[in-house]
C-alpha cells in the first residue's frame, strides 16, 4: 500500500534532507522538521525551492531538509547578498534562508538590514540561541544581559532584538516563534512561504550543549571535572526536545536547557499586526516586562518587493537565449558614431 | 589685449547681456590666426555647442573673425607651431576605458551587475546604467534582460554576484583596491566552489586609501591571489580602450567556460582618461555559456553526473543551475571541502583531487586567454615586457631608444596565468626588462616564479608616484642599464 502523499503526489520522505549532525535535542532540528512539514502541506515541489545559509550551527540546517532543492551554504553573515543574486536568476523560485543569531545580528547585521529594506521575496529564518555553537559557547549579540557562560564570564551588553531590527529595517513580514512550539512555528513558516516579500521569523531555539550550570552534566565544568569523559565533550546525550503548548493571549514561562527560562507571550487574537509603530511600541512594552512576544508581529502584504522594481521578462533570466542577450551589430555602429 | 578685446566685442554688437559671455571668443579668434586653424571646423564646433541655433553661432563666429583680423593686423609673432587637420585619427573614436568596459560587458550579455561606488571604478557601472536601458530592453514587451543593483558595500556587491553566477546569470562587479580587499572572501569561494563571476579592478594608488584619484598598477599580486589558501585567478589585462571593450565580453565567456572568477585588471589612467582608438569591434564569437546541463541534457547524459566530476578529462565539470526542475539536478554548493558530488567531505583524497583539478583547470585556460602583443626589432637580443596602460609610453620610449641605437623587442602581456608565448619570449632573450607601475615589481615577481631558471635575467623597472609612467623615464632607465 502506498504511503501518505500530498496533493502533488509526494511523501514526507521526498522533503527530507541528510541526517542531521546537530546535537540531539537542538532546537534547530525542530525548525527543520517544521520547514519539511510546511512545504509538504503546502504542496511545494522541492525543485522549486532554493535553500540558502551563512555559517554556523543554524546554517547547517538546510542540509537536513529537502535534498532535491538546490542549496548554497555561503559565507558567515553574507547569506542575504548571496540570496539576492541567486533568486534573481529565476524569480519563480522560493527562497528559504536559514541564519543564526551570530550570522544575522553580529557579522551579518549590515546585510540583514539591507535585505529587509529591499524586501527580497524569501523566507528568512533566524535560528536564535544566543550563543556561538560551532566555536563552542561564546555570547552572541542576542544573548541576554547578565547571562553567565563559564568561559566567557558575564554578558555585559544588552541584547539585539532581531524582530525589532527587522521591523525598523522595513521588513514586510516579521514573526517570532519558539522551536518547541511546532504548531505555531509551522503556521508561521507556511504564512511566510506565502508572503510576497521578505518574511523574517526569529525562532528562539535553545542550545542544548553550551549550558552554563556547573552541575549540569554537559557543561564545561562538568567535562573538566570528569576527565575521562573530556574526549566526549562534543557528544551530547539525548535530551528530550522542549515542547510547549499555550493558547493565544497567554504567557508561559519556559525553562531552557541552560537553566534559564524565557517568558513567551503569545499575541492575542485581536492584535492587529499591520501597524508598524504599534508593533514597535508593543515590543518595547514586552521588553520592559522581560517577555518575548511570539506570533506574527508585523505584516504589510502590499509592500513593493525587490522583484517588482525590475521589469523582468516572463522567462527566467537564466533561461534567456544568447541572442536575447547580445545587442545587434547595428547598435554598436551607432555607438561608435557617438564616441567623439 | 584687454582693451583690444573690449573693442572687438563692441564691434560685433552683441546684445548687452551677452557681452561678457562672448569675450572668450576673442582668444579663440586670436589663436586661429596664430596657429593657422581653419575657420570651417571652428564653425562646426560652434554649431555643435549651440545645437545649431543660428543667433549665438553667428555672434560668436563674428567675434572670432574680428579677433582673427585684429591679430593679423596687430600681432607680429612667428610661432613654431601650426594646427592643421591630419588623417591619422580619421574615423577614430574618443572614449575612456570604463565606458568601453561597460559597453563590452553589455554586448557580452551580462545579466546581473552589483556594485558599490568607489573611485575610479564608479563610472563603469554608471555607464551601464546609461546604456543598458537602450540596448537591453525588449522593444516589444519593454522587459529588461538585465539587473543592476547598487549594493550596500563591496561585501554585498560580490556576494550578490556570486549568488547570481551560481544561479546561471552572467554576473559582474567592478571596484578598486579598498573594495577589492572586501571582496577577498567571496572571491575565494567563487574560486573553490567554481562559480563564474567577473570582477573589474580599476587600480588606484595603494596601500590603504592611498591616492584615490591617481593611477598605479599596484594590485596585481592582490588580485592574482585574492583569497584564502591556494588561490590563483585568471586575470585579463587590457592596455587599450579597444581591449577594454573586447575583454568586457570575453571575460564573461571565460568565467562561464572555466566556471571561475575572472578579473579584468585596468587602472585609472586607462579607465578614466579619454583615448583615441579604432571603433569598437563587434564580438567575433558567439556567447559562450560553458557546460550547463538543463532538464533535457540530464535526461540524455550517459555517465553519472556529479557537480564536481570531471567527465570530459578537461578538468571542467558540468554544472546545473537553480530553476532546473529535473529531480537529479540539485546539489548543495559550499565553500567547505566537498567530494565530486558536492557533499561535505574531509577525506584527504577528496581535498587533494579537487584542489589539484581546479589548479589544472585554471592552467588549462592559458592558451585560451588573450595572447600577448609582440613587437619585434630585427637583431634585438634584449626585450621589454609591460602591461596595461603603460603601452603608449613604452612605444614612445622604444622610438627614443632607437635613436640611441638601442633595439629592444617588446611584449605586452595581456593575461595571467601567462601564455606559453610569454614564457617562450622570455627564454629567447638575454635580458628582459619588466616594467611595473608599482614599488615592488609585482609583475617581475610573478614572471620570476613562472621561469625561475631565467629569473636572474629579468630586470625590474619600477616607478610609482601617482602619475602615468612617461616615455622619457622608461627610455632613461633602459639607457642606463644598457650602457652599464
Amino acid at each position: 500500500m502506498a504511503g501518505k502523499v500530498n496533493e502533488i503526489g509526494l511523501s514526507k520522505g521526498d522533503y527530507k534532507g541528510r541526517p542531521s549532525t546537530l546535537c540531539l535535542g537542538c532546537g534547530h532540528n525542530a525548525i527543520v522538521a517544521q520547514v519539511i512539514a510546511a512545504c509538504y502541506e503546502l504542496n511545494i515541489p522541492p525543485e522549486s525551492v532554493v535553500k540558502l545559509s551563512g555559517i554556523g550551527c543554524s546554517s547547517k540546517a538546510p542540509t537536513y531538509f529537502m535534498e532535491r532543492s538546490f542549496g548554497f551554504n555561503g559565507l558567515h553573515g553574507r547569506m542575504p547578498s548571496l540570496a539576492t543574486g541567486a533568486l534573481f536568476a529565476d524569480t519563480s523560485l522560493i527562497g528559504i534562508g536559514v541564519s543564526g543569531d551570530g550570522d544575522t545580528a553580529s557579522i551579518g547585521m549590515g546585510q540583514f538590514k539591507h535585505v529587509t529594506r529591499r524586501n527580497l521575496p524569501m523566507l528568512y529564518i533566524v535560528a536564535n540561541n544566543g550563543v556561538y555553537g560551532l566555536t563552542k559557547g561564546q555570547f552572541s549579540a542576542t544573548a541576554e544581559e547578565g547571562l553567565a557562560l563559564k568561559k566567557q564570564g558575564q554578558n555585559s551588553y544588552v541584547p539585539i532584538d532581531i524582530v525589532w531590527e527587522a521591523i525598523a529595517g522595513r521588513a514586510s513580514f516579521v514573526a517570532r516563534s519558539f522551536s518547541g512550539d511546532p504548531q505555531q512555528l509551522k503556521a508561521l513558516i507556511m504564512a511566510g512561504l506565502h508572503h510576497k516579500g521578505i518574511a523574517v521569523i526569529d525562532v528562539i531555539s535553545p542550545c542544548v550543549t553550551f549550558n552554563n550550570q556547573d552541575d549540569a552534566f554537559h557543561s564545561y565544568t562538568w567535562g573538566k571535572s570528569h576527565e575521562v569523559a573530556l574526549h566526549e565533550l562534543s557528544f551530547v546525550p539525548p535530551v528530550r526536545a522542549i515542547k510547549v503548548q499555550y493558547a493565544q493571549g497567554e504567557s508561559l514561562e519556559v525553562p531552557l536547557y541552560d537553566g534559564t527560562h524565557i517568558i513567551l507571550k503569545k499575541l492575542s487574537q485581536d492584535y492587529e499586526p499591520t501597524d508598524r509603530a504599534r508593533a514597535m511600541d508593543m515590543l518595547e512594552q514586552a521588553n520592559e516586562k522581560n517577555e518575548l512576544v511570539t506570533g506574527l508581529i508585523y505584516i504589510n502584504p502590499k509592500q513593493e518587493s525587490l522583484f517588482d522594481i525590475y521589469n523582468l521578462p516572463e522567462t527566467a533570466l537564466n533561461r534567456l537565449k544568447p541572442e536575447q542577450l547580445r545587442p545587434s551589430p547595428e547598435s554598436l555602429e551607432e555607438i561608435n558614431q557617438m564616441m567623439y | 589685449m584687454r582693451a583690444a578685446s573690449k573693442k572687438i566685442v563692441r564691434e560685433a554688437k552683441p546684445h548687452k547681456d551677452l557681452r561678457k559671455f562672448v569675450a572668450n571668443m576673442v582668444y579663440v579668434g586670436v589663436l586661429t590666426n596664430l596657429l593657422g586653424i581653419e575657420m570651417e571646423p571652428i564653425k562646426e564646433a560652434l554649431e555643435f555647442h549651440f545645437k545649431g541655433k543660428a543667433n549665438p553661432v553667428e555672434f560668436n563666429l563674428k567675434v572670432i573673425q574680428l579677433a582673427h583680423q585684429w591679430a593679423d593686423e596687430n600681432l607680429d609673432l612667428d610661432l613654431p607651431w601650426r594646427i592643421e587637420p591630419r588623417e591619422l585619427t580619421k574615423d577614430f573614436i574618443l572614449v575612456d576605458g570604463n565606458t568601453a568596459g561597460a559597453l563590452g560587458s553589455i554586448y557580452g550579455g551580462v545579466h546581473f551587475v552589483s556594485w558599490y561606488p568607489i573611485t575610479p571604478a564608479t563610472s563603469l557601472p554608471e555607464t551601464m546604467l546609461e546604456y543598458a536601458p537602450k540596448l537591453r530592453v525588449d522593444p516589444e514587451t519593454g522587459k529588461r534582460t538585465y539587473v543592476i543593483i547598487q549594493a550596500e558595500d563591496e561585501l554585498a556587491a560580490i556576494g550578490m554576484v556570486v549568488g547570481a553566477g551560481w544561479g546561471g546569470l552572467r554576473a559582474m562587479t567592478s571596484t578598486s583596491g579598498p573594495g577589492l580587499s572586501l571582496m577577498n572572501e567571496y572571491a575565494s569561494l567563487a574560486y573553490f566552489a567554481e562559480i563564474p563571476v567577473v570582477v573589474w579592478v580599476i587600480q588606484r594608488v595603494g596601500p590603504s586609501t592611498g591616492l584615490p584619484t591617481r593611477t598605479a598598477q599596484g594590485d596585481i599580486n592582490t588580485t592574482y591571489r585574492l583569497g584564502q589558501g591556494d588561490t590563483e585567478h585568471i586575470l585579463l589585462i587590457p592596455g587599450t580602450v579597444g581591449e577594454c571593450f573586447e575583454f568586457g565580453w570575453r571575460a564573461l565567456d571565460l568565467a562561464e567556460k572555466y566556471q571561475t572568477a575572472v578579473f579584468v585588471l585596468s587602472d585609472l589612467d586607462l579607465g578614466k582618461n579619454q583615448w583615441m582608438a579604432e571603433p569598437f569591434q563587434y564580438p567575433d564569437q558567439p556567447i559562450e555559456r560553458g557546460k550547463v546541463l538543463w532538464e533535457e541534457d540530464l535526461e540524455k547524459i550517459k555517465e553519472e553526473w556529479g557537480r564536481y566530476r570531471d567527465l570530459d578529462g578537461d578538468y571542467i565539470p558540468y554544472r546545473t543551475v537553480p530553476g532546473n526542475r529535473h529531480p537529479q539536478a540539485a546539489y548543495f554548493a559550499r565553500g567547505t571541502g566537498h567530494d565530486e558530488y558536492a557533499n561535505y567531505s574531509e577525506r584527504p583524497a577528496d581535498w587533494v583531487n579537487n584542489l589539484n583539478r581546479i589548479k589544472n583547470k585554471i592552467n588549462s585556460s592559458r592558451p585560451d586567454l588573450p595572447k600577448p602583443v609582440i613587437l619585434k626589432k630585427r637583431g634585438a637580443k634584449n626585450a621589454l615586457i609591460a602591461i596595461g596602460s603603460t603601452d603608449a609610453a613604452v612605444r614612445e620610449a622604444l622610438d627614443y631608444l632607437k635613436e640611441d641605437g638601442i633595439k629592444l623587442d617588446y611584449l605586452r602581456l595581456r593575461a595571467l596565468p601567462p601564455a606559453e608565448e610569454v614564457l617562450d619570449f622570455i627564454r629567447k632573450h638575454d635580458r628582459i626588462y619588466i616594467l611595473d607601475n608599482n614599488r615592488d615589481g609585482q609583475m617581475h615577481g610573478i614572471l620570476s616564479l613562472e621561469l625561475p631558471e631565467k629569473a636572474t635575467d629579468l630586470v625590474s623597472l619600477t616607478h610609482i608616484d601617482g602619475l602615468p609612467i612617461t616615455a622619457e623615464w622608461i627610455a632613461e632607465q633602459i639607457l642606463q642599464e644598457e650602457n652599464h
